[in-house]
């Protein structure tokens, strides 16, 4: 006599029961995301564990833009290596730049005029408004939402806009040198970046109206990617990510570098951590960000023109009628031009508040021409890491708007 | 600092080799055999808090002027302590010969990638580290590029995709 066939699920061994706790028999599958996948802005391949739509767990692989900035820091003069840090994050590379050349002076230990640092300040704080309005644009977009998205773009072309009549440069600005910036604002600036202020004002709360109530909008975001304040302090999270958990530090407040000390802007934070939390955080310091941009303005207004370079010789080069007329200062522009500054040899770490969190720049300096290492501290590298602990247990759905909110820039996370 | 010192020595006799603070940068130089305690005393002791491992990277010396570094590696720990906000920087010996290390990881989650970072970079192996494989460049990569005796201009072919 045959024997009776059991049903399959008894047939397994005790405690395969799966995920589901159903009594069911399931079996995780892996799944490659990325490194190029149209739900993601960023170059970065998840290797997902899913049990159905859970994410059981999760493999960040980074590095796809990785392109030797170290290396080619330390190949180059310093100034040399400014174009490079434009390339860092590129959706706020005056940041980039600023981070770099406050460190060099930092070594150098030279201080900047005063309309240095807040023209500094003020181009610092338009990139960080065009940072946000791509982190929560394109959180949109990848949600399907297209519209909010083009109101942030649009807001952000005039950030760019103005960023153009500063540098001449939309993207890639290479506009803060060691000891000053490349040129003072041009003609008509202030009026017109007031004109754009009030214009970025509406689109922002268009913005706002659109997206921050909308319903499916918050479905989303609510609840999904939460990270603990005591998690951020372990992972050394930084910036929005970590105000969002509840933890006021901002660099511009706790360590202020420049002028904020004299700005008046408040700090915004959140209350649960959650990836609805980080766009309020990052929508409310854009509003503070325009505050400090008008600020600036009305400071530079109130001094009147100035320098905007460091009144020294191993980085301000001579003016030209005495570079064509003079043996020495042609010297001095030649080496300036082939060598730039020789940094005194030690070493100095440098962090600034930008769109991501702590930017920090460690360099060390042997005394020569070249540095002899230029570290980057990238806010998205180390934000990034913890991505596993966000989205454990939760729906694969949620993967996008918390990696969205994260805003891994590949340029800085790779390096 | 005076006092860091201080509190350091008293708990970790032995630790701290030097000591200074250069542009206002508070900087210790701690002997690797005590790193792990060094680091567990820096958060532990209500003082000093520090509580979150900024920066982890590393210097090679080998082409300094004054002569090969000795050890030819440095590890640079960039600490910052969020309820005092103060901090520091502790600096490790790796010699070139064994090149290694304990790791933070398993105390600090932020080491994780720092040191894969670290060891894909300069080829400092970090003992006890979870997962120690390379992160930025790829498995099959030869020779670690920021080492400064590894030729900027040196070529490799990109190898095909790698199971994992």
């Amino acid at each position: 006599m045959s024997e009776i066939p059991r049903p399959w699920t008894e047939r397994l061994p005790a405690g395969d029961e799966g995920q589901s706790g159903r009594g069911l028999h399931t079996a995780t599958q892996r799944l490659n995301m990325g490194p190029s996948h149209p739900a993601t802005h960023g170059t970065v391949k998840f290797l997902i564990e899913l049990d159905g739509e859970s994410i059981v767990d999760l493999d960040v692989q980074v590095g796809y833009l990785h392109r030797g900035f170290e290396k080619e820091c330390e190949s180059g003069t310093w100034y040399q290596a400014i174009p490079y840090t434009d390339r860092l994050n590129y959706n706020s590379a005056i940041l980039c730049n600023l981070g770099f050349c406050l460190g060099v002076e930092k070594l150098l230990e030279l201080e900047t005029p005063e309309r240095c640092q807040w023209l500094r300040m003020l181009a610092g704080e338009l990139a960080r408004v065009g940072d946000h309005l791509t982190r929560c644009g394109a959180t949109c977009l990848e949600l399907q939402a297209m519209t909010p998205f083009l109101y942030g773009i649009e807001a952000r072309e005039l950030t760019w806009d103005l960023l153009e009549a500063l540098c001449g440069a939309r993207v890639t600005s290479n506009w803060v040198r060691i000891g000053g910036v490349r040129h003072d604002l041009p003609e008509g600036f202030g009026d017109a970046c007031r004109d754009k202020l009030a214009r970025i004002r509406r689109l922002l709360a268009d913005f706002d109206a659109v997206v921050s109530r909308n319903r499916i909008f918050v479905d989303r975001l609510k609840g999904t990617g939460v990270l603990s304040p005591e998690d951020c302090i372990r992972y050394a999270v930084t910036g929005p990510l970590l105000r969002a958990a509840g933890v006021p530090l901002d660099l511009r407040k706790s360590e202020p570098y420049l002028r904020y000390e004299e700005a008046d802007f408040d700090v915004p934070v959140g209350e649960v951590g959650d990836n609805y939390d980080r766009y309020l955080v990052c929508l409310e310091e854009m509003q503070q960000s325009l505050r400090i941009v008008e600020q600036c303005l009305r400071q530079l207004d109130r001094m009147g023109p100035g320098p905007v370079d460091a009144d020294d010789p191993r980085v301000r080069w001579p003016a030209k009628d005495r570079v064509f007329n003079r043996m020495e200062e042609m010297i001095q522009q030649f080496k300036g031009v082939t060598e730039g500054p020789r940094v005194p040899a030690g070493e100095a770490y440098q962090a600034i508040e930008s769109a991501n969190g702590e930017l920090g720049f460690y360099l060390v300096s042997d005394g020569s021409e070249r540095p002899v290492k230029v570290r980057c501290r990238p806010p998205s590298f180390l934000n990034l890491q913890p991505l596993p602990e966000m989205v454990r247990g939760g729906l694969l759905a949620d993967l996008i708007p918390t990696f969205d909110l994260i805003n891994m820039i590949g340029g800085e996370c790779d390096r | 600092m005076i006092e860091l010192v201080a509190i350091l020595r008293d708990r970790v006799p032995e630790a701290v080799l030097a000591h200074h603070a250069q542009h206002g940068d508070e900087t210790v130089v701690v002997a690797p055999e005590s790193l792990v305690r060094v680091f567990e005393c820096l958060r532990e002791e209500p003082e000093l808090a520090f509580d979150m491992l900024m920066d982890l990277t590393a210097v090679d010396h080998s082409e300094r002027a004054d002569g090969p570094g000795d050890p030819r590696f440095e590890v640079v720990y960039h600490l910052y302590a969020s309820t005092h906000g103060h901090r520091l920087r502790v600096k490790v010996g790796v010699a070139e010969e064994a090149c290694e290390l304990d790791s933070l990881a398993p105390a600090w989650p932020a080491a994780d990638w720092m040191e894969r970072e670290v060891f894909d970079l300069y080829g400092i192996r970090f003992r006890g580290h979870p997962d120690l494989r390379r992160i930025l460049l790829y498995d099959g990569f030869e020779g670690h590029p920021l080492r400064k005796d590894y030729p900027k201009t040196r070529r490799q072919p990109l190898v095909g995709p790698c199971d994992s």
